[in-house]
């Protein structure tokens, strides 16, 4: 199926570089992502704790800062993504991205009292992660065979969650060991993240195309790839989806109401979803190059779909968390890589990474819309019918989508 | 750069910032106050043991930088400067009343829980909860029967991923009831219904009869001071911007801290709340107070202010006159006996 795709882009005519291997580059992007996930989760679990407990925030400032923290993102992707495409650099606009990410950890011993200055530590931590997104998700596009990009972003995700395990068991683990040894999980974070950085510089090989010319790359020319009606497809119905899928914290507390879970255990909830993410996100990605990416993109929203039905009543206890789980993860690992593997044979090499920044930023948005909607009904309407109408709400798309079958010429075998 | 050249680089770079990581994790560790040299200073009475029936002694945990940080201690209130008698207990939180104490401290393990004790009075353990999150507060009602405190928790804030809690639990002796979470009283805010699911209760204390509670409820970015009906499991607020209400020994007065500030580095006051008129009084304190304080007598609060390396134990009068002054180095969480 991915033929059909990629006659639309013209890139049947590259080569087939070693079957069905994964690029080494993946794997180096892979290790690079691992690291730097381990530093930033680790500061990611301990900061609450560290800015209320130890410099005495409210938790009305926390969530200010919590705020500008997803809101600085969007749109510094964007750019970053134009000015990669532009220069035809886009190691360095990820290495950039993860260097600030890097140094705004050694920030955060020095910005110790103002809220002023914590907020713009935070902010420079998550520039750095808008800058690097689109040009890694670039790169492993353009370093794969497009018949195993599923795959190739798999392998990725899969290195990358592994990261977002440890780094929580070792930043528990550090603060067990320190008495408020906050200053020495921001230290060895920033260690972590430096060591991510050199592993990029070494082991990452650029992918680049001549240099286009002057001004051919801009923002114009970013949003410019929505005129393509392939792109245009897949931006959309990822913004719709995005629009009827509930936020994570949500499902967590949803299972955590429904069974009155011991509080300890609750930490332990994402790590159920990250567990599945993990070792079904090659596996998701294989069967996404073979019967195609969309119908696994969808197929994924509907165990998202079963796991909201889960929660709203249909199982119970240890069932209701099992299944619960392994929905919510299957979820991610049929989603998370696999629509930017179905985006990347629909955009132009040399605009690689401005389509994937659009793609993700407009994904980004409707998500944090539909946070904003479903924890307003949450709040007005209690959270039963919340969740009946996020239920409704994601069968209704999940049908559309499948009469509509958007990106039909993908689904080429079908 | 040959690969060969690129991994032993790599490998040389991962030394480095390994050994850069374990250094400084290393003297931290060192900056632990358990491992700290003790403060020599502080006399210690190894005589006798901590007990919590002997009259007129003040009951805290040692904050001293050495072995016994974190152990509970008392003095004699008539001399509280004098040598410390310290326990085997180690409690982040502790109060003691009527022969009995509440001992809140962090569970030792990946993530971040805790374990609230009662003891007898000979520190003895008599029953283990274990609780979610980081000891905050610790509270027994007068004569021992209610016991509740309050823990912070992180990641079920349900507006962000990464958001935190507060939790804060009621364990009722005489009725051997326990409620891990008290925020879904039925409340009343500013005399209205009301539900919302960001509210957080914090630094509970029971009246003498066990029958009322005051304690802080947040939501939608404000704090109130809340009163609740322990029987008809009911609650409303009395007053905006009030935190960690503690009862006066008449039960007439609440002293409480209050934001006055948006610095960060000092935002609260106390201040001293008459029930029956809802007059505040600020008292001589200016320093901000962050904790739930205590009352000595019917005149005196007192609270902790932290020090490098720890915190001392200061008293103000809670009429708003006089001074503060310096009642025990190196402690926290007082109480009396």
């Amino acid at each position: 199926m991915y033929i059909a795709s990629a006659r639309e882009t013209g890139l049947e005519a590259q080569p087939r570089r070693g079957g069905r291997r994964v690029a080494g580059n993946v794997f180096a992007l892979g290790a690079v992502s691992l690291v730097t996930d381990v530093s930033s989760e680790m500061v990611t679990a301990v900061l609450p704790l560290y800015l209320v407990l130890q410099l005495g925030f409210s938790p009305l400032q926390f969530g200010i800062l919590d705020g500008l923290y997803s809101g600085v993102t969007a749109f510094v992707r964007i750019i970053g993504g134009t000015l990669a495409d532009r220069w035809q650099r886009r190691k360095l606009m990820a290495g950039l991205g993860y260097g600030i990410s890097a140094v705004a950890k050694l920030g955060l011993l020095g910005a110790t009292g103002s809220a002023t200055s914590m907020g713009l530590v935070l902010a420079a931590d998550r520039t750095g992660k808008g800058l690097r997104t689109a040009p890694r998700d670039a790169l492993i596009s353009l370093s794969s065979d497009p018949g195993t990009l599923g795959r190739a972003f798999g392998v990725h995700r899969a290195m990358d969650t592994v990261g977002a395990f440890l780094g929580p068991l070792a930043a528990f683990l550090l603060l067990w060991a320190v008495t408020g040894g906050y200053r020495a999980v921001f230290f060895v974070s920033f260690c972590v993240a430096t060591l991510g950085v050199v592993l990029l510089v070494l082991f990452v090989r650029d992918h680049r195309q001549p240099a286009p010319p002057r001004r051919s790359v801009s923002l114009r020319s970013a949003f410019g790839l929505l005129r393509d009606k392939g792109f245009r497809r897949i931006c959309g119905w990822a913004a719709v989806f995005g629009l009827a899928t509930v936020g994570d914290a949500f499902v967590y507390l949803l299972l955590q109401d429904r069974l009155a879970i011991e509080p300890a255990w609750f930490a332990v909830l994402p790590l159920g979803t990250a567990g599945v993410y993990l070792l079904l996100a090659v596996p998701m990605g294989r069967v996404a190059d073979r019967i195609g990416r969309w119908r696994v993109f969808v197929a994924g929203h509907l165990a998202l779909l079963a796991a909201y039905v889960l929660l709203l009543g249909a199982a119970d206890g240890l069932w209701l968390v099992v299944a619960g789980l392994a929905a919510h993860g299957l979820f991610y690992a049929c989603t998370d890589g696999v629509l930017m593997a179905a985006a990347g044979p629909l955009l132009p090499a040399g605009l690689r990474t401005s389509g994937m920044a659009v793609l993700q930023t407009g994904q980004a948005l409707a998500k944090l819309a539909s946070s904003v909607l479903f924890g307003a009904a949450w709040t007005v309407w209690g959270m039963r019918t919340a969740l009946v109408l996020a239920v409704a709400a994601l069968a209704v798309v999940v049908v559309a989508a499948l009469i509509a079958r958007p990106l039909r010429a993908e689904r080429g075998v079908a | 750069m040959r690969l060969g050249i690129k991994v032993a680089t790599a490998l040389g770079a991962t030394a480095l910032l390994g050994g850069a990581a374990t250094v400084y994790t290393l003297d931290a560790m060192a900056g632990n106050p358990e491992h700290a040299r003790p403060d020599v200073t502080i006399a210690v009475d190894r005589s006798a043991e901590v007990g919590l029936t002997e009259p007129g002694r003040l009951l805290f945990r040692s904050t001293a930088p050495g072995p016994d940080h974190g152990k509970v201690a008392s003095v004699p209130l008539a001399d509280p400067a004098g040598p410390r008698r310290i326990s085997s207990l180690s409690c982040d939180r502790f109060y003691a009343e009527a022969g009995t104490g509440l001992c809140l401290a962090t569970a030792p393990g990946l993530m971040p829980s805790a374990v609230a004790l009662r003891v007898d009075e000979r520190l003895r353990e008599t029953e283990r909860v274990d609780v979610a999150g980081i000891p905050s507060r610790a509270k027994l009602s007068a004569g021992g029967r209610m016991a509740t405190w309050t823990t912070f928790v992180t990641g079920d804030s349900y507006t962000q991923g990464s958001g935190f809690s507060t939790r804060t639990a009621i364990l009722d002796r005489g009725e051997q009831a326990y409620l891990s979470n008290i925020e879904g009283i039925p409340l009343t805010v500013e005399g209205k219904p009301y539900q919302a699911e960001d509210v957080n209760v914090w630094g509970a204390g029971f009246t003498a009869d066990g029958k009322r509670f005051y304690a802080t409820v947040s939501t939608a970015g404000r704090t109130h001071l809340l009163e609740g009906d322990y029987d008809a499991w009911t609650a409303r607020t009395l007053l905006e911007n009030a935190e960690c209400p503690s009862l006066s020994p008449d039960g007439t007065r609440l002293a409480f801290k209050k934001r006055v500030s948006g610095d960060a580095a000092r935002p609260w006051r106390e201040y001293v709340l008459d029930l029956a008129t809802l007059r505040e009084t600020p008292l001589a304190e200016t320093r901000s107070v962050d904790d739930q304080v205590v009352w000595l007598d019917s005149q005196t609060i007192a609270y902790e202010l932290p020090r490098d390396g720890g915190s001392d134990i200061w008293a103000a009068p809670a009429d708003g006159s006089g001074a503060p002054r310096l009642l025990v180095e190196w402690g926290s969480s007082p109480s009396i006996t």
